[in-house]
């Protein structure tokens, strides 16, 4: 039996071939978006896998630490690791400022983590090349996205730090590279202002008659240094012990200790479902759209293929061709074209598009399921109507035209 | 020739598709969850560890001497500025003495008026001795009466007795003289030791009370380190140990030193151990006081013991392990770890043998499912 369809495929090869090609490049970018929009909520993830922690520790009624500012003080973690239930807490702080290196600076979201060993909650989990911090100021912990090199030295504020260690997908969830750095330092980059603004606000304590009381000398420098001290970290990262369950660990740090605990689900629903939603929605809506006009370009290419052929149907109709015969032509070339472009996508999107984005794309093979599948249903789709078109021809135009 | 025309176009269709279909399922297993993880091995070894502290710290002078008026006052001169090298002794400047020299004068007035009145209460002793001893003869002789003589005993008594106040009036107002000229040098700032003058905080005129420094002295030679060390990594700091200290000012540049005293008092809000560091050589120039410096103390070596890098430790289910390679296949090996360097070794106590193969770098999270594809660099590490 002769495959109709194979011959005619045969018969303008190039066409049908250049043709799947560029219908290849329309899906590979679709996927591309499916991509960045599954790469975007997967930075939001990542950034909670990467801390490891199961509980969040944060100030009273903030969204924090990412989504909202967030300020406790550095010393609740020690009565939150006297907590029944926590096997590790640890203080973080989060800073998203530019990094200086030679002179450039780089976006970066800095990560005070505690001193410790490896595994304390806020260390990156793994690296691609150096070492992790073991100096308890001035060493760094970059993310291989920032650019930095090993031995780098990078300006946080007033200090240098030295790139000690690379590791890989920390980012933010705004898709910021990360640099961790120790604790203490954290601290003073988050508060420490310039030498300017310092000297400034000591001027200003010195002009104040309530600090420079004459017979008190040495108050205006208590002040001062009263000023200079910063407390602070954004969140407490606990690990909770294997037999409890977070929730409780949650509910009871946060009845006793007067702070909001967030659990791993509902800090994802709150990177996820509102630090995030809005930009998300966007490229999802702008994923909706491409998908529909991908599916109607399918349609209008695999319409035109038909009226082309408009005249050798009407000659196969003439000589008495059964109508699934016909049915059957279109239909596999529509699907012949639908593949040879899902493979071109998929390669090219994988290949092509996806490593020169300047953020992260995830290409889920369920996602390339789908959208195989996606591809087979709107070419038979689309099929049908270049079907009406060819079954309604008069087989008289053959040889009328 | 029409079934050969047909052959050809089969074989350039197939020849386009083919290795379109070869280059999906490459991209499939390449990339995405299927796709091995690039890592980097690396053999437990047997080495020596030379483990180290590290501090940030402030150089301080060991001691500073602040000097003021010990009453409140106005500074009348000052003579010295910062920077300028002083002797003990050396007068610095001098606090306005208001009336002091005034009563100073009044005083030696005084000591005067006092010698004058012990002159004259003498001379009434002399006349007073030289009348009782007469009517004490004249007495014997009963050319007088009892009564007389005895009134001249009294007044010799009266005479004495007036003479001791004069006496004591005198020291009295020498005394004080003393006491207004020991002020009227209080007045004065001396430098108690030799040193270098590193603060002057106020100048002639100003009004400043009791206590309040003028200028601050500190001995050079006292300079050293106040070094911090996080808690967590202060493991085996003593006195004695082997320092090299880092100003920020001198980068490339370490001074030599060591551990002076550990602090008996730790920082308990910043959570740090305090330790004073001396140099074995004071830099030249002196390096300013309350600049910032980097110590690194170098602790004995260990004796060789199975060691990993710390990049290779990871925390999973709440214990320390590594993952181990064998067979081509991840396992996962809890550790017992030991002391550590600052370069990133460290000693395993348990848990490992010499020459087992870890993972030190890896590309992404591993699982005991990953499939591992073992490279020299992790790709996209720049050299």
């Amino acid at each position: 039996m002769i495959s109709l369809a194979g011959r005619d495929i045969l018969h303008s090869w190039g066409k049908f071939v250049f043709t799947g090609m560029g219908l290849g490049l329309l899906i590979g970018i679709t996927l591309s978006m499916a991509g960045i929009y599954r790469g975007m909520v997967d930075d939001a993830k990542v950034l909670l896998d990467n801390s490891g922690a199961d509980l969040w520790v944060v100030q009273k009624d903030t969204l924090g630490p990412y989504a909202e500012p967030s300020s406790i003080y550095d010393d609740h973690w020690r009565g939150i690791l006297a907590m029944p239930g926590v096997k590790a807490a640890a203080n973080i702080t989060y800073l998203i400022m530019q990094v200086n290196r030679d002179g450039d600076d780089v976006r970066a979201m800095v990560a005070g983590v505690m001193p410790g060993e490896p595994g304390t909650p806020g260390w990156p989990p793994y690296l691609v090349a150096g070492r992790q911090i073991s100096r308890s100021h001035y060493e760094a912990v970059a993310d291989i996205a920032s650019g930095f090199k090993l031995g780098d030295r990078i300006q946080i504020r007033r200090n240098q730090y030295t790139v000690v260690g690379l590791t890989r997908r920390m980012v933010s969830s705004s898709g910021d590279p990360m640099v961790f750095i120790p604790l203490k330092d954290a601290q003073e980059a988050q508060f420490l202002k310039d030498n300017d603004a310092i000297l400034e606000q000591r001027r200003r304590t010195a002009q104040n008659p309530a600090f420079n009381l004459p017979g008190v000398p040495g108050l205006p420098e208590s002040v001062n240094a009263s000023q200079s001290v910063n407390p602070y970290v954004n969140a407490v990262l606990v690990q909770v012990e294997k037999d409890y369950l977070p929730e409780d660990v949650a509910r009871m740090i946060s009845r006793w200790k007067r702070l909001t605990v967030y659990t791993r689900s509902q800090m994802e629903e709150i990177l996820v479902g509102k630090l995030i939603a809005t930009s998300a929605r966007q490229i999802f809506m702008f994923l909706v759209i491409l998908s529909l006009v991908s599916s109607a370009i399918v349609a209008f290419i695999i319409y035109t293929l038909t009226l082309g052929k408009i005249r050798e149907i009407a000659v196969l109709k003439l000589i008495g061709t059964k109508n699934r015969t016909i049915v059957g032509l279109i239909m596999q070339q529509s699907i012949a074209l639908g593949l040879i472009g899902f493979v071109v996508g998929k390669i090219s999107a994988t290949l092509l598009m996806a490593p020169i984005f300047p953020k992260y794309v995830l290409l889920q093979p369920l996602d390339s399921v789908f959208g195989f599948f996606a591809v087979v249903v709107i070419c038979i789709i689309s099929s049908t109507i270049a079907i009406r078109a060819a079954l309604a021809v008069d087989p008289a135009d053959a040889i009328g035209g | 020739m029409k079934r050969r025309f047909f052959q050809k176009r089969t074989v350039a269709l197939i020849a386009v598709l083919g290795p379109l279909l070869a280059l999906l399922v490459y991209v499939s297993l390449s990339s995405g969850p299927l796709a091995p993880v690039p890592v980097v091995l690396a053999p437990v070894e047997n080495r020596e560890l030379s483990p180290a502290l590290f501090g940030i710290g402030t150089v301080e002078a060991r001691y500073t001497y602040k000097i003021g008026p010990t009453y409140a006052g106005r500074i009348l001169k000052l003579g010295v500025d910062v920077g300028d090298h002083v002797k003990a002794g050396e007068t610095l400047g001098e606090m306005d003495p208001v009336d002091l020299d005034e009563r100073l004068g009044a005083q030696k007035a005084q000591v005067k008026r006092a010698e004058a009145q012990l002159s004259e209460t003498e001379a009434r002793k002399e006349y007073a001795l030289t009348q009782a001893v007469r009517y004490e003869e004249l007495l014997k002789a009963r050319s007088t009466s009892e009564e007389l003589a005895t009134t001249r005993r009294q007044e010799l008594q009266i005479a004495e007795a007036g003479l001791a106040v004069a006496r004591e009036e005198l020291s009295r107002a020498i005394a004080e003289q003393k006491a207004l000229e020991a002020q009227r040098r209080n007045l004065l700032l001396l430098a108690p030791v030799d040193g270098w003058i590193v603060a002057r905080n106020a100048e002639p005129g100003t009004t400043l009370v009791a206590g309040q420094a003028v200028v601050e002295i500190v001995d050079p030679r006292s300079l050293w380190v106040n070094v911090r060390f996080d808690q967590i990594r202060a493991q085996g700091l003593a006195a004695g140990l082997e320092a090299r200290i880092l100003l920020r000012s001198q980068r490339g540049v370490e001074q030599m030193g060591h551990v002076l005293r550990v602090e008996p008092l730790a920082d308990a809000v910043t959570e740090e151990t305090l330790a004073k560091v001396v140099f074995e050589e004071l830099p030249e120039p002196l390096p300013p006081i309350g600049e910032l410096a980097e110590v690194t103390l170098a602790l004995p070596k260990l004796p060789p013991a199975p060691l990993i890098p710390s990049s290779a430790v990871l925390r999973k289910n709440g214990t320390l392990g590594v993952w181990r390679v064998r067979d081509g296949a991840l396992e996962y090996t809890p550790v017992v770890l030991g002391a550590s360097d600052l370069e990133g070794s460290v000693q395993v106590k348990e848990g490992l043998k010499v020459a087992d193969r870890l993972v030190i770098y890896s590309a992404n999270a591993l699982t005991e499912r990953s499939r591992i594809h073992v490279v020299e660099k992790i790709p996209g590490v720049k050299p």
